[in-house]
């Protein structure tokens, strides 16, 4: 009989820190996001992010487009709050061309956008809550989210990708109807969010499993560049909507809910308080909203209506220019940030004068709160790792582009 | 609302305390400046930049102490090719600056911000992947985006939409 190797003996001594492949393909990492874990036992030593699976080179297909072709774009970075993207594009442009939208529009746009964030924080909150080990949560809260997927598609003929705002304005007059379906998911939306709440904010697994999980400091947050709720939930009390207005928001009344305390269950409560100010702004923009145009009084830049452009001349010359030569910007840049629902997003648009743009930059929340992950996990258990995955809300298409 | 010509002249710039206090500190670091469309862009000189966030993040009327993006535009052919661009925020003032700096092809290196704030990384390293910028003491100056065996730098204006074939 052939010699047997001995059995290896673990030596605590020589003991060496693993080195494990959490994703790409993991179901808790929201997406393609592979992690490097360097674990000693059960704390993770070092985490490395490596991204880029869903890199499509979007800021470079930007420049090859003309200026209104890149909307439909925009959609594709962030696919849980496409009307973001597609209103921090919009703005960015129509401040290149010095363009002043229509009060109607712009409460549109606030009422469109506070539904996305509410959509984009319910996707976040179910699969958070999954993640923990809550399914019921999950189901709530897609239930509540097909109701404003099918507002989306009423407004733009689209459940996700809706494209639905344009250089300009919008893309048309909402149909009829559409108001009185907003209100009626509107008014029963807080007693679902009564509902969430009462199955995880005091429930002692949930609690025990989030609180002092994953805590940043309020200097660290700062410094690797986190926003929006990440940021806020350790004692930062910025959110753009309020600090630098655009579309009209500086006519809304809202909180802005910000925590001290910096762990997993700050960033939830965060989230949560956030879902029932945008109720609120939905309701104030509904009962406020102004009659008039949805689309600014510029025929160089925006299409006429179907109508015009078959009844008179001049429609369906500025129609057939703007359609196959597109419409040219002024020479200039412009940064335009926006509160999206993970944070800051900001566009950075460079006009040449011509009718592409030169230059699109997406600065996207995901990508730069993403740095404040490792910090979060080191020193910390792996399977808490998971629950700091999910508190960040990350959406890797977002961190990608 | 109608677009404002923008204003280059330094001197009349001077009212915005950033380029004040800029200038005030070193009048050799700015280079230019610009004010267009409600925002302020300041041109440095390439080695003063790390500098220039310092005394942008301390001065206590300014207190910019967030760095919201890092990015580049090329302007191929024209010499200086490379625009690197800095987005400042203040949690405080919650005020914006623009900071440029311009490199040449032949030497397109510029000190990196990491030391100042770490969140300057991923940014960094998008801009080397996909411009070729170098960003001098970076911790990790690795390609982000695209795969490590990539060859060229996509966003560069020289490199086709369609990829090299």
């Amino acid at each position: 009989m052939a010699e047997m190797t001995p059995t290896p003996v673990l030596d605590a001594a020589t003991d060496q820190p693993l080195i494990i492949n959490m994703g790409p393909q993991h179901p808790s990492t929201h997406g393609v996001l592979r992690l490097l874990l360097e674990i000693d036992g059960e704390t993770v030593v070092r985490m490395m992010p490596d991204i880029g699976y869903l890199h499509t080179g979007i800021e470079k297909t930007c420049e090859a487009k003309f200026y209104q072709q890149v909307v439909p774009m925009t959609d594709r970075i962030d696919y849980l709050c496409p009307m973001t993207n597609n209103l921090a594009y919009c703005l960015a442009v129509e401040k290149l061309l010095g363009l002043e939208i229509p009060p109607r529009g712009q409460w549109l746009r606030v009422m469109l956008n506070e539904l996305t964030r509410i959509n984009s924080h319910l996707v976040w909150l179910g699969t958070h809550a999954m993640d923990i080990g809550a399914m019921t949560v999950f189901l709530y809260c897609f239930r509540e989210r097909e109701n404003i997927l099918r507002l989306f598609e009423a407004v733009s003929g689209q459940r996700m990708m809706t494209s639905y705002f344009r250089i300009g304005g919008v893309a048309l007059e909402p149909p009829l109807d559409f108001f009185g379906g907003v209100k009626a998911f509107n008014d029963t939306f807080p007693e679902k969010i009564d509902e969430y709440e009462g199955l995880l904010t005091q429930n002692p697994i949930f609690v025990n499993r989030l609180k002092g999980v994953a805590h940043i400091s309020r200097e660290d947050a700062l410094v690797l560049a986190a926003t929006g709720p990440t940021l806020r939930a350790s004692g930062v009390d910025v959110d753009l909507r309020r600090d630098a207005p655009y579309s009209g928001y500086e006519n809304f009344q809202f909180k802005v809910p910000v925590s001290d305390a910096g762990d997993v269950y700050a960033r939830y409560l965060v989230r949560v308080a956030e879902l029932r100010e945008s109720q609120k702004l939905v309701k104030q923009a509904l009962e406020g909203i102004p009659e008039g145009s949805v689309k600014a009084d510029a025929p160089k830049v925006v299409l006429p209506d179907r109508e015009k452009m078959k009844t008179e001349m001049e429609a369906l010359i500025y129609h057939f220019k703007i359609v196959t030569e597109g419409f040219t910007v002024p020479e200039g840049e412009v940064y335009q940030a926006i509160e999206s629902p993970r944070g800051e997003m900001g566009y950075y648009v460079v006009s040449d004068g011509t009718a592409k743009p030169y230059r699109v930059h997406m600065r996207s929340p995901s990508f730069a709160n993403l740095q404040a992950l490792p910090k979060m996990c080191e020193g910390r258990l792996i399977a808490d790792v998971v629950a700091a995955i999910g508190s960040i809300d990350i959406v890797l298409g977002d961190c990608d582009r | 609302m109608a677009l404002e010509p923008a204003v280059t002249d330094l001197e009349q710039l001077k009212s915005h305390p950033e380029v004040a206090s800029l200038l005030a500190w070193n009048q050799r670091a700015v280079e230019g400046a610009k004010f267009d469309r409600q925002e302020l862009s300041i041109y440095l000189e390439r080695t003063a930049l790390r500098a220039a966030c310092n005394v942008l993040r301390a001065d206590p009327a300014l207190q910019y102490d967030a760095l919201s993006d890092v990015t580049c535009v090329d302007w191929f052919p024209r010499d200086p090719r490379f625009e690197v661009i800095y987005h400042l925020f203040s949690t405080v003032t919650k005020k914006r600056v623009r900071l440029k700096v311009r490199l040449s092809d032949a030497d397109a290196s510029v000190d990196s911000l990491t030391p100042i704030w770490p969140g300057a990384n991923y940014f960094e390293r998008e801009v080397y992947d996909l411009f070729g910028v170098r960003f001098d003491e970076h911790p990790n100056l690795k390609r982000i985006m695209m795969p490590d065996n990539w060859e060229g730098h996509p966003l560069r204006r020289d490199y086709p939409v369609e990829g090299y074939r």
